[in-house]
């Protein structure tokens, strides 16, 4: 359309207004608007994607702080890394990838009406954050029982800022994949209508991703 | 639509990251100095990026999407360097 035909349209709109072209108020009596169910789906995906980089940024913060004090005090983070357990870590690093893992095959169960699997990799990634949460609190427990707590220095204050923020977010997540299977039991999810465990899935794969970044940096750069 | 080979394809990507999890630990038993930490940080990027993109499905999301997943680590960049320009140009006495 060209500038001449633009201006046109303008002028002939303001001239003879009910020759206007259709715009939102001509639907106004319609009732609800629905967005047609591909779109939907589509636009509750990208809004995960955006609640997903508030929390990155959430992170982040934590992540720059250890960038900086690890510059100003290497010594320190060498020696608060050594103390540990790098075990355990890598325990709960398998055992979140694995519940990754469990997640995405959910996702693509419930898009073939697998619902019984999805019932099954559900329980399994629930469990497997339950074993994270507890191996977690063996974890902390050790610390405070050899006196070491969020203020002893500025290591442990990171460790226990970023652990405990992420530790949040498995309980969030916990509780976002309870609610999810208990609708699954409901029978309310099916190959039509999915967004729900797809965007929760993509809330626990950055509950994994965030905890792949922060098991070497806290437990193995020493 | 070959879901079979879906479901082995995901499991195939747990195989890879398992193996780059064992590569993350066992490098770590080694001082390379001042380069522990990129190297690290590169493996967990590679483990990050295949999550991102084979079980959070980014391969198959449009440009938006994309753009909604780099932004945040742009920022993220933004904010360790000009804290870090910051920090390090100080003059104390």
């Amino acid at each position: 359309m060209g500038f001449f035909d633009v201006t046109s349209k303008i002028i002939k709109s303001i001239a003879y207004p009910s020759e206007m072209v259709p715009s939102i108020d001509d639907h106004a009596d319609d009732g609800e608007h629905h967005f047609d169910p591909v779109t939907e789906h589509e636009s509750a995906k990208l809004g995960m994607w955006l609640f997903l980089a508030t929390e990155l940024l959430l992170f982040g913060g934590l992540f720059a702080a250890y960038a900086i004090y690890r510059a100003k005090y290497p010594e320190m983070f060498m020696d608060g890394s050594k103390s540990l357990d790098v075990v355990l870590g890598t325990v709960n690093t398998v055992i979140l990838i694995f519940s990754s893992l469990t997640v995405a095959v959910a996702v693509k169960a419930i898009q073939e009406n697998r619902i019984k699997l999805v019932k099954l990799m559900l329980w399994i990634t629930i469990i497997c954050a339950a074993i994270f949460a507890v191996n977690k609190y063996f974890e902390y427990t050790y610390k405070f029982s050899k006196g070491i707590f969020p203020g002893t220095d500025i290591f442990y204050s990171i460790y226990f800022a970023s652990t405990g923020v992420h530790m949040l977010h498995v309980f969030i997540g916990m509780i976002v994949l309870g609610i999810l299977l208990r609708k699954v039991y409901k029978g309310k999810y099916s190959k039509e209508n999915f967004t729900a465990i797809e965007i929760g899935g993509l809330y626990w794969h950055l509950v994994d991703l965030i905890w792949i970044y922060l098991f070497p940096l806290l437990y193995l750069v020493g | 639509m070959d879901n079979h080979g879906s479901y082995k394809q995901l499991i195939n990507i747990w195989i890879f990251l398992m193996f780059l999890t064992f590569i993350t630990v066992y490098v770590a038993q080694f001082d390379f100095g001042a380069l522990n930490v990129p190297i690290a940080l590169l493996v967990a990027s590679i483990k990050a990026g295949v999550v991102a993109l084979h079980f959070m499905h980014l391969k198959h999301e449009d440009g938006l999407t994309w753009v909604f997943a780099s932004y945040p680590i742009f920022l993220l960049f933004l904010l360790i360097a000009f804290t870090a320009t910051d920090m390090f140009s100080r003059v104390l006495n």
